[in-house]
């Protein structure tokens, strides 16, 4: 099931699941993103790279409105998810962040104990009729995530008490855990060791099957590793978006080719 | 010489001690104050406070433990027979006092001189008359033994009171001689007076652990004495609270701590979900036009003295919850109740539980947010399903500090729960409290050492050990949840 | 990993439209309203509460500053002030505050034939009885002070009584006055008449804040004069104390304590202390100042201390916080070129933490002035006329404090004290409101971010 080596070669699909048009971000006055055009494709891994500071996760946070609860941020132009503007007045983000889940750089569990803090989506969501469904939505995304076998024996134990890479995991089956149609993850594996990166990193992989996977990374290799597509942001611009392999191998855009280098970054 | 006279001399002496030190050193190296190991102001310093700190520590405790000498010696003069039915020593003492600094006022004024104070005999003039002269009522004549015996404690207090001061001035020019002699240029002054103000920073620090040894050892003191003469099993499990001038009181504690724990029940009903909810509103929902406005208002509230709300209680409130409430149901006629004290306290509590739990509330991080918002979760389930459950701990804290708050207040209750103790459901009834008869029992005309007023320092004692007990178990928890999260 | 494909099976959700908010999202939309305006509500309950609070003082209160006075012109008879007319100040002085108050009668009856006011059936000696009955003590007073007056007619500004007054204030009416047996309607039309001839006024009374306080039947004589006297001297003395024993204990505390036991006692002994009631320091104050250490009941002396002994947490907290503020690269700055660490802390840390401490303090200072339940304890609830002398004596002097007057009036029977009580309390508050402005303009001016 799983092919590492082989990332992102054929594409199953491509079907458009998001479609950003002339985005703006600004922060107060900063102008963070700046006319950001990009369409990101279902079932697909997209990595957005770039150095610190270039909005790349700016950018993610747009996409499910995380920006909403920051005062200050102002998003411009139109994000369009299965053809629905999400900036809409009409749209709930409430729901929107429902279809457009989200795991964080650090691993950031409830401190509850590890059922609640699956159960808390499809709680909030009302996706259980009863006892039995939720156990069993439980039970599914956190075999999804990758960590049933490490944690079924303690589910009563609290999120908290996990090692990182266990936590990250657990999050990840967290977000699943409402069936979201796409999956934003933040440097979901900047606070992790190597082996649970690679954990996590297989993981991502598997559930390209079901989500459109959106990764911001700062690893270059990771982003290699993982995505079919991926961006390329620098000072608020998009600079490039192509197939992974031909941004690693061919990029068209010198920056790009800079960063990838190792000349800016 | 007067204690501010000696004071001051002593610190004068001091200063020229400063300025002849300093000059010491300098003239030591011939000027050149490189050669010095200090700076030169280190060796003033040095006699500074060699000359002024020991004398100033003597006249401190001659100051204290003059008052105990002179009473044991004068004590003597007074025969058993002296002190009258129903009186005591410790009474006769204090007309020996008060007559002693009456004679003062009778000098000073100039209606007694020195040699007719010694040839003065009280069974032939009328003392009382004398000092009711110049201002000094006596409650009976005085008795010739007692009139020797406040002679005797004037004139003895006069003499340690030269010798004191002679003392210390003395010692005062001893240290700055001492001090003075061992100046040279090698002398390591700044660490000698460096040390001498650590110590002085060390002592200050000692003045919080001597507050609470007093308040405990004057607590339990003067407790002892109280179950000396009233059995403690009384104390705390009779059901009855009623002093008598009489004796044969009445003094069970559990009225009063009924009416305490009931006054606080109400004041945390109305303060806890109040206050916490404007904790979340103004961390989670207000904009920050709102939060400018409200943060400062509820500081004001916090702000306020107690007394202040004690008057509200006392004109507002009370007729308020009495009129419209109480006497239309039939539940009352009083304007002091429980209600009307426990909701003022509630108002002055708000702003404690809601600046505690905005603390607690602030101290839950970011991510735990975020990672709720991420799930799609609303604004108030991520509140209530993450944040407070996360921050519960340091809630329960804040709110046993307000218990402990609202069981230790004072001017509230006085002035609005009111004076009877009793043991009633009815929140519209008068009810009194610990620390009511705190109060009353001690600002009454009841002799001191009467049960009916040590009774004031078993129930501060119990007040005392309540409330620390809430206190040290909130800090604990408070502390625990910080570490938490840092 | 093969786990994962057993998800798969999962029924496919519907597909949902963003644009329309189905059933379940209404209804935890409404559920979010409603919590939202739980939380106005208390906001609101709050404010409300603040808002009642001040403005009850504020109509209770204000019209103390206010009072009402009837101006006479009283002839002061030498028949009766100095019967031999030797002009001896000690024979004059034989005559009691009783002996002044046929002049004052005499004098209304002097007004009521000059201009003609009066009421039938009303004689003298009750027109006489509107005037405070501080009035004759004034007279007297006045005539002490001026014996070469006597034998001329002067103008006096005497205190209405005040019943008299509150009927100006809207305390007394007609009606209360029948069944009210301290004033009568006659009275009350008298006084009308007196302030339509001009001699009655009410107006700003300086008193209020000068006096110094009167006995339970003579409220409008009562002031605050001793009990703000007596709480500034207690201010001082907590200044005195706390301040330096509050700074040395927190340098101490942060710059030197080791970490060991004792520093770990002295600090959760500083945080407990910081949460006794209060009333147990006036225990504490009983027991250890008055009757072990022998110092005078109500003294300003043993508030001030019993008071210092509560402030000292907060401003050793407020200090604390300041001196951890001031960044530790200072002090290696100042270490590293030489100076002992004596040096770097009174050198360089202290300055720089001083508006910090400077805000504590006062701070401290605000909630030290308004604190009454320790006073009680320690004897300041006493009735004190005199005012204390000037210091260092008049700290041992008995006085009054401003908060516990406020509960000393609240104990009388008659109901103008209510209004001077209230009056009492909002000067406490503009004290206090100046203190809190000082002390917030400190941290503007110097405040430093690092």
């Amino acid at each position: 099931m799983y092919d590492a080596s082989n990332p992102g070669v054929t594409l199953e699909q491509t079907d458009i699941k998001i479609a950003a048009n002339k985005v703006q971000v600004y922060y107060g006055e900063t102008h963070a993103i700046k006319d950001v055009n990009i369409d990101i494709q279902e079932k697909t891994v997209t990595a957005f790279i770039g150095p610190s500071g270039c909005g790349k996760s700016t950018f993610l946070r747009c996409l499910n409105r995380m920006n909403d609860t920051i005062d200050i941020c102002r998003v411009e132009g139109d994000i369009h998810l299965d053809g629905e503007d999400i900036y809409d007045k009409r749209v709930d983000p409430v729901q929107l962040r429902a279809k457009v889940g989200m795991v964080f750089q650090k691993p950031n569990p409830f401190p509850k104990s590890i059922y609640d803090n699956v159960a808390y989506g499809p709680r909030i969501h009302g996706l259980a009729r009863n006892k039995g469904e939720l156990d069993e939505i439980v039970e599914k995304a956190l075999r999804r995530g990758a960590i049933w076998d490490e944690v079924k024996d303690r589910l009563d134990a609290p999120g908290t008490g996990l090692s990182g890479g266990q936590q990250q995991r657990l999050c990840i089956a967290r977000a699943i855990a409402t069936e979201p149609e796409v999956l934003l993850m933040d440097e979901p594996c900047s606070a992790l060791d190597p082996i649970a990166t690679a954990q996590v990193e297989e993981l991502i992989d598997d559930l390209r099957a079901r989500y459109s996977v959106v990764i911001v990374t700062h690893s270059m290799q990771q982003a290699a590793r993982v995505s079919q597509k991926t961006a390329f942001f620098h000072l608020g611009n998009l600079v490039e978006y192509d197939d992974t392999a031909n941004i690693f191998t061919n990029p068209r855009d010198e920056r790009t080719e800079s960063y990838i280098t190792g000349r800016i970054g | 010489m007067s204690v501010g006279l000696v004071i001051l001399v002593v610190v004068a002496i001091a200063t020229v001690g400063f300025f002849i030190g300093r000059a010491r050193a300098v003239s030591s190296v011939a000027g050149d104050v490189r050669q010095l190991h200090s700076l030169p102001s280190y060796y003033g310093q040095t006699v500074f406070l060699f000359s002024a700190v020991p004398a100033l520590l003597v006249t401190l405790a001659w100051l204290l433990l003059q008052p105990l000498y002179v009473e044991n010696q004068v004590s003597g003069i007074i025969l058993p027979g002296d002190i009258a039915e129903g009186s005591s020593l410790d009474l006769v003492m204090a007309d020996v006092r008060r007559i002693s600094s009456g004679l003062d006022t009778a000098v000073a004024a100039g209606v007694l001189d020195k040699n007719a104070l010694t040839q003065l005999d009280a069974s032939q003039t009328d003392v009382r008359a004398l000092l009711g002269d110049v201002g000094v009522a006596l409650a009976s004549d005085v008795h010739p033994n007692v009139f020797a015996a406040a002679r005797e404690y004037r004139a003895t207090t006069a003499t340690l009171k030269g010798a004191m001061a002679a003392v210390a001035v003395v010692l005062a020019v001893l240290g700055a001689v001492i001090a003075f002699a061992r100046i040279h240029p090698e002398y390591r002054a700044r660490n000698v007076s460096e040390l001498a103000i650590k110590s002085l920073l060390i002592l200050s620090s000692m003045v919080a652990i001597l507050t609470t040894v007093g308040i405990i050892f004057s607590l339990l003191f003067e407790t002892s004495n109280f179950f000396r003469m009233y059995p403690a099993r009384d104390f705390f499990f009779n059901l009855t609270w009623n002093p008598q001038f009489t004796g044969g009181s009445d003094l069970g504690i559990l009225p009063l701590l009924w009416g305490t724990l009931y006054v606080s029940f109400v004041a945390l009903i109305f303060a806890v979900p109040i206050g916490l909810l404007v904790a979340i509103y103004l961390s989670e929902y207000a904009s920050r036009k709102v939060r400018s406005i409200v943060k400062p208002a509820i500081e004001v509230l916090a702000g306020i003295p107690t007394i202040v709300y004690g008057l509200f209680a006392l004109i507002t409130i009370g007729p308020l919850l009495r009129d419209y409430f109480a006497q239309p149901l039939g539940l009352g006629a009083s304007s002091s109740s429980v209600l009307t004290a426990g909701v003022v306290m509630g108002i002055m509590l708000i702003p404690f539980v809601s600046s505690l739990s905005d603390d607690v509330i602030n101290a839950v991080p970011q991510a735990m947010r975020d990672g709720s918002y991420g799930l799609g979760a609303t604004q108030s389930e991520t509140v209530r399903q993450v944040i407070l459950p996360a921050a519960l701990p340091g809630i329960v804290g804040a709110i046993l500090l307000a218990a402990s708050r609202a069981i230790g207040e004072t001017m509230i209750v006085v002035m609005g729960a009111g004076a009877a103790a009793k043991l009633s459901l009815n929140p519209f009834e008068a009810m009194t409290t610990i620390t009511v008869k705190i109060v009353s029992q001690l600002t009454g005309d009841t002799e001191f050492a009467s049960p009916e007023t040590l009774v004031a320092f078993a129930l501060g004692l119990s007040l005392f050990v309540v409330t620390l007990c809430l206190n040290v178990l909130a800090l604990y928890i408070v502390r625990k949840y910080r570490e938490e999260y840092e | 990993m093969t786990d994962v494909t057993s998800g798969a099976n999962m029924a496919p959700k519907p597909k949902t439209s963003l644009l329309v908010q189905d059933a379940r999202t209404k209804r935890r939309n409404a559920a979010e309203a409603r919590f939202r305006t739980y939380g106005v509500v208390a906001i609101t309950i709050a404010m409300l509460a603040l808002v009642g609070l001040l403005s009850s003082i504020l109509y209770n209160g204000s019209s103390a500053f206010r009072q009402t006075f009837i101006t006479l012109d009283v002839y002061l008879d030498p028949a009766k002030l100095d019967k031999d007319g030797s002009g001896d100040i000690a024979k004059i002085a034989k005559v009691t505050t009783f002996g002044y108050a046929p002049l004052i009668k005499k004098s209304f009856e002097a007004e009521f034939e000059k201009s003609g006011i009066g009421v039938d059936g009303m004689k003298s000696k009750d027109a006489a009885k509107m005037i405070s009955k501080e009035g004759p003590a004034e007279l007297r007073r006045f005539v002490l002070a001026h014996p070469h007056m006597i034998g001329e007619t002067v103008t006096f500004e005497f205190l209405a009584s005040g019943r008299i007054d509150g009927y100006y204030k809207g305390r007394v009416t007609m009606k209360s006055a029948e069944i009210d047996k301290n004033v009568s309607p006659q009275q009350l039309q008298l006084a009308d008449q007196l302030k339509a001839a001009g001699l009655l006024e009410t107006k700003w009374n300086w008193g209020f804040l000068t006096r110094a306080d009167a006995s339970e039947n003579r409220p409008e004589a009562a002031g605050l004069g001793v009990a703000i006297l007596g709480s500034f001297y207690m201010m001082i003395v907590v200044l005195c104390l706390a301040l330096p024993i509050g700074v040395a204990t927190s340098i101490y505390l942060e710059e030197f304590a080791p970490r060991n036991w004792i520093t770990d006692v002295i600090e959760v002994n500083i945080s407990n202390l910081a949460a006794v009631p209060s009333i147990v320091f006036g225990i504490l104050g009983l027991a250890i100042f008055i009757n072990f250490a022998g110092l005078p009941q109500s003294a300003p002396i043993v508030g001030g201390l019993v008071l210092t002994l509560m402030t000292l947490p907060t401003i050793i907290i407020a200090t604390r916080a300041s001196l951890k503020a001031v960044p530790p690269s200072i002090r290696d700055a100042a270490l590293g070129v030489g100076a002992s660490k004596m040096q770097a802390v009174f050198h360089h840390v202290l300055p720089l933490a001083a508006p910090g401490i400077l805000t504590g303090t006062i701070i401290g200072l605000a909630q030290a002035l308004g604190e009454t339940a320790p006073l009680l304890l320690i004897g300041m609830v006493a009735f004190v006329r005199e005012f204390p002398g000037a210091p260092p004596e008049g700290f041992f002097d008995p006085a009054a404090a401003l908060p516990v007057q406020v509960y000393n009036w609240t104990q009388r029977a008659d109901p103008a004290f209510v209004e001077r009580a209230s009056g009492a309390i909002i000067v406490l508050l503009v004290f206090l409101l100046c203190m809190n402005a000082i002390a917030i303009l400190l941290r503007r001016r110097f405040e430093r971010r690092w």
